[in-house]
């Protein structure tokens, strides 16, 4: 008896705990979903913030720009993460479901580096050349001035921004269909550390352990690889800015936390992740 | 002479061809462990299970994962044992041996079971999540979005169908162990059916109800696909704290920090240790699981 | 007094009035119990119904006339300005824009901005000006369906083309991969422990391959990633290093503890009787082994190959981590290939609800469940009455 009791107490609690735990009053609660390539630096402004505003509760998650765009428009999240621009097409159906245009605030530069093993011989190419290794019509390293070797493409999904991006400004086509696709940017450096003749692309952000390839505007031009100086005096061809995209105009804790993101203190970790402030 | 020697030569072939299979799959099944141990047995400490991540995800712990996991796992049962349990006794107790509903049901249970895990997660976006959400948003809250989108209570309901067939295999098994002779002598003596079920069978068979409960914890930590878009986060700085927030799980936590992390390398430990983390816990629940079957068997047998 | 209840038990004679109570009040509580019983246990067929119908549901406008005419003009007629906040020296961006392939951003829907403005013409190259739409500028559903059975997957992309083709073909390489794998081993693992190990031996493979099925798809995904994509590039020497091949090994690993679990079972349901026979007519362990056993249980085994199938083909996480991704149609194996089931599981999260992209990959989510249910369907029916007919003697 004395058992059955006990249990029944233990039941009790539980639910209750449950039924607590169901209707517990939420903390300021911003929801950040998106770019694969913002995500890191994300992660840690959540991080840092909530250290010092520990009533707000930050929640990232990633699945690239296309991801965080369709959430906006979705409905399921406050901030969306994009390393694009959003496209007419979804301005028009966020403007369909909640008649707004939506806000773009601009947080971050990037450039766009192209990943290379550091044994390939190749150094530098210009923005036509990689657009045609990524369409498929250049195959081989040797019509670059590499090896005799066949060229393996690595590139992002197509939820992801960078693949928008660099698609729009380099390839200018689609992509070739052997190109493969990894799941991230630290999947698409981890391919390329891992193949002497691979080639890819990504945020300056996450090239540790492989060459970074020197890219010029075209062939007569030097080459430059992403650093704050090219970037802020626009000399390295492949930058965009990194946004961040609002339903509204922002209120509120979702106000304070993107004022914080563009102050000095917000910029300075920017720094730190590996990119480049917007000013 | 020499045919009776080419047939032994022929059996010792076969013998050692079918013992040689055996061998490699333990042999893939051990350096599959080895490798996970080796790779992560440094990183399991204290503050490893119970930190948060910082820096990046390339320091801290994984604490948030595992109460993820942990809360993920324990709303999915109270979801799908009771459901499993009663479907297996209406099964076992009050359905005709071969009529049509009995077979049809075990045959949904069995094509429940083999559906792609991935399709659950298409349901409970489909489902649970544009309709059931959507239509509690527009009834309780007047259109704003609070349970239109994905969260742990969808992402938990999504999982406990996808463990509902194993809930409902493992206690249909171990209501069959009660002896038929068992209920007759319940019934003769005045009870009702339902009181020979509530007092009689179902404690008999508690053990079977707890095996299938620990499968389906064991199947529900693992899986990640159905939860890809119902509710799983990368990374949340507050544990969840109320049913329409976002979590964090093992599982999801390895695939993105293989896929997104800020460099591989760096991060390359914590991820052997979050796998080694959910295969032992994984491990440890399939163990007393088979343990827990093994003693129901016996019992059959007895 | 003796009272009939519904279910037509007497009761003990005693005190009347106070049984009448009692016997009702157990009647109505066994009356729910059953009730509810019922009605929970036909939750199970409800849910396979509800699945079937809203992942369908949500394929079917495909199949519905082009709805989305007035989407391709709309969006390249609307030139609104948002509202900025903060800093601003926002200015429409146009330059010089001598080709355009495609449809050109920028020109219209300009948003309002937060902070910094950013000035976007650095990041256009003057020549040509390449834009990608997701899709609703040619959200021609007419014109999708008709892409279904292309070799082109560019679901983001100019012209967005949703060929299946090369996902199907994908799907079906790395299914034969794993199942040229997984099926040998496991069978002939099978046939050991059924008919050659001893007892002890038996505790030790069963519990360990029983261990394999509890491994989450996540861990051996990762470990094909990390370990087995570079172990087996040394040993085979191919270029590419994620490819169908490795993916089918890592598949095929997840597979063998459904095929040799199966297998077991159906060698052990062989009636004793057939082994015994052989052995008296003096046939040794093997022969009975190989050449009765075996054969006696083929629909069993069949079944276990089926549903070995039937896993590989929905598995989502090992083909998105070790597979390599990339949409295409060549048979060979060491080539990256693109299985409908991860599609599903890298795009889901980036699309718009109502969307082609959207319905396309509910489509092939219906593709996948009718498949897995049909292969389910045969192992069942076909299988066991083949089975049943064999073991009741020819």
């Amino acid at each position: 008896m004395k058992a059955f009791n006990i249990k029944k107490f233990a039941i009790v609690a539980i639910l209750l705990g449950l039924v607590g735990f169901a209707f517990a009053p939420a903390a300021d609660r911003i929801t950040v979903k998106g770019s694969d390539t913002l995500v890191i630096l994300a992660q840690k402004w959540a991080e840092v913030y909530m250290k010092s505003n520990p009533n707000t509760a930050i929640q990232v998650t990633g699945g690239g720009s296309g991801t965080g765009i369709s959430a906006l428009i979705n409905g399921s999240t406050d901030i969306a993460n994009a390393s694009r621009k959003m496209k007419p097409s979804e301005k028009d159906k966020l403007k369909a479901r909640y008649n707004t245009l939506g806000v773009e605030v601009a947080c971050a530069k990037d450039g766009i580096t192209v990943y290379l093993h550091p044994s390939n011989k190749v150094t530098e190419l210009s923005v036509k050349q990689l657009g045609e290794i990524f369409k498929g019509n250049i195959k081989n390293w040797k019509e670059v001035g590499g090896a005799d070797a066949d060229i393996k493409l690595y590139g992002r999904e197509n939820s992801s921004g960078t693949y928008v991006f660099f698609q729009e400004n380099v390839v200018k086509g689609d992509y070739a269909p052997n190109c493969q696709t990894l799941p991230g940017t630290a999947a698409v450096v981890n391919a390329v550390k891992k193949d002497v003749n691979g080639i890819g692309y990504g945020g300056a952000a996450y090239a540790e352990g492989i060459e970074i390839c020197k890219v010029k505007k075209d062939d007569n031009s030097p080459a430059y690889i992403a650093s704050a100086e090219t970037i802020k005096n626009n000399q390295y061809p492949i930058t965009r800015y990194l946004y961040m995209y609002l339903k509204n105009k922002p209120t509120g804790a979702l106000k304070s936390y993107i004022d914080w993101i563009l102050s000095p203190e917000g910029q300075k970790m920017v720094v730190e992740a590996g990119y480049f402030p917007i000013k | 002479m020499i045919k009776s020697f080419k047939k032994n030569i022929k059996g010792i072939l076969i013998e050692g061809l079918t013992l040689s299979s055996a061998l490699i799959i333990i042999a893939i099944v051990v350096v599959m462990f080895t490798v996970i141990v080796i790779g992560g047995k440094d990183q399991i400490t204290w503050e490893f299970l119970t930190s948060f991540p910082e820096d990046g995800m390339t320091k801290g712990g994984i604490f948030p994962a595992i109460y993820g996991t942990a809360l993920l796992v324990i709303l999915m049962s109270i979801a799908a044992v009771p459901f499993g349990t009663i479907t297996a006794i209406y099964l076992t107790e009050y359905a005709k041996e071969n009529s049509i509903i009995a077979k049809t049901i075990r045959f949904a249970v069995r094509t429940l079971a083999v559906i792609p895990s991935i399709i659950y997660g298409l349901f409970g976006l489909g489902f649970f999540i544009k309709f059931v959400g959507t239509q509690m948003d527009n009834a309780f809250l007047g259109g704003q979005l609070k349970w239109g989108q994905p969260n742990i209570l969808w992402a938990s309901l999504t999982m406990s169908l996808l463990t509902l067939p194993v809930v409902i295999v493992s206690v249909e098994e171990a209501l069959k162990t009660v002896p038929k002779d068992l209920r007759a002598a319940s019934l003769a003596l005045g009870a009702t059916k339902w009181q020979t079920i509530w007092k009689v069978v179902i404690p008999g068979s508690i053990s079977g109800i707890m095996t299938g409960t620990i499968l389906a914890v064991s199947r529900g930590a693992g899986e990640v696909a159905p939860i890809l878009f119902t509710g799983v986060a990368y990374y949340l700085a507050t544990l969840p704290a109320s049913l329409s927030d976002q979590f964090m799980v093992l599982g999801y936590h390895i695939y993105v920090m293989t896929t997104q992390s800020a460099n591989v390398d760096q991060t390359m430990p914590i991820q052997f240790g979050t796998t080694l983390v959910l295969l032992m816990l994984t491990f440890i629940l399939n163990f007393s699981a088979i343990i827990l079957r093994y003693r129901i068997r016996k019992k059959k047998t007895d | 007094m003796t009272k009939k209840t519904k279910k037509g038990r007497k009761s003990e004679a005693s005190n009347s009035g106070l049984i009448d109570i009692t016997q009702k009040k157990f009647r109505w509580s066994d009356y729910l119990a059953e009730k509810i019983i019922k009605g929970v246990a036909f939750l199970s067929i409800t849910i396979i119904i509800l699945i079937f119908v809203f992942v369908f549901r949500e394929s079917l406008p495909i199949f519905s006339s082009a709805k989305s005419a007035e989407h391709a003009e709309a969006a390249s007629n609307t030139t609104e300005v948002q509202e900025t906040y903060g800093e601003v020296t926002d200015q429409p961006i146009v330059e010089e824009v001598q080709e355009t392939y495609g449809e050109v951003t920028d020109q219209s829907n300009v948003q309002e901005t937060y902070g910094e403005v950013t000035d976007t013409s650095s990041t256009k190259s003057p020549a040509e000006s390449y834009a990608v739409s997701d899709g609703s500028g040619y959200d021609d559903n007419q014109s999708a369906l008709k892409s279904l059975a292309s070799k082109d997957w560019y679901p983001v992309s100019d012209k967005p083309r949703f060929g299946l083709l090369p996902l199907i073909i994908g799907t079906f390489k790395i299914t034969v991969i794993s199942i040229l794998f997984a099926a040998p081993l496991a069978i002939l693992a099978a046939l050991y422990t059924a008919s050659f190990a001893g007892k002890r031996l038996k505790e030790i493979i069963k519990p360990t391959i029983e261990m394999l099925a509890g491994f989450p798809s996540v861990v051996i995904g990762f470990f094909a990633l990390m370990v087995l994509a570079t172990f087996l590039q040394e040993v085979f020497h191919y270029d590419t290093r994620l490819n169908s091949f490795v993916g089918g090994i890592a598949m095929g690993i997840a597979a063998i503890p459904i095929i040799f679990t199966i297998t077991e079972d159906a060698l052990t349901a062989v009636p004793k009787t057939f082994n015994e026979a052989s052995l008296a007519l003096g046939a040794s362990k093997w022969q009975t082994a190989f050449f009765v056993i075996l054969p006696a249980a083929t629909p069993g085994i069949f079944a276990a190959i089926l549903l070995g199938i039937g896993r590989v083909f929905g598995e989502t996480m090992i083909a998105l981590m070790a597979t390599g991704n990339a949409a295409q149609m060549g048979l060979n194996p060491f080539e990256s290939v693109r299985t409908l089931a991860a599609t599903i599981g890298a795009e889901m999260a980036e699309v718009v609800f109502g969307d082609t992209h959207y319905n396309v990959l509910f489509l092939i989510g219906s593709l996948l469940f009718i498949f897995t249910f049909v292969i389910n369907a045969i192992a069942e029916f076909y299988v066991k009455g083949k089975l049943m007919k064999r073991i009741q003697g020819k």
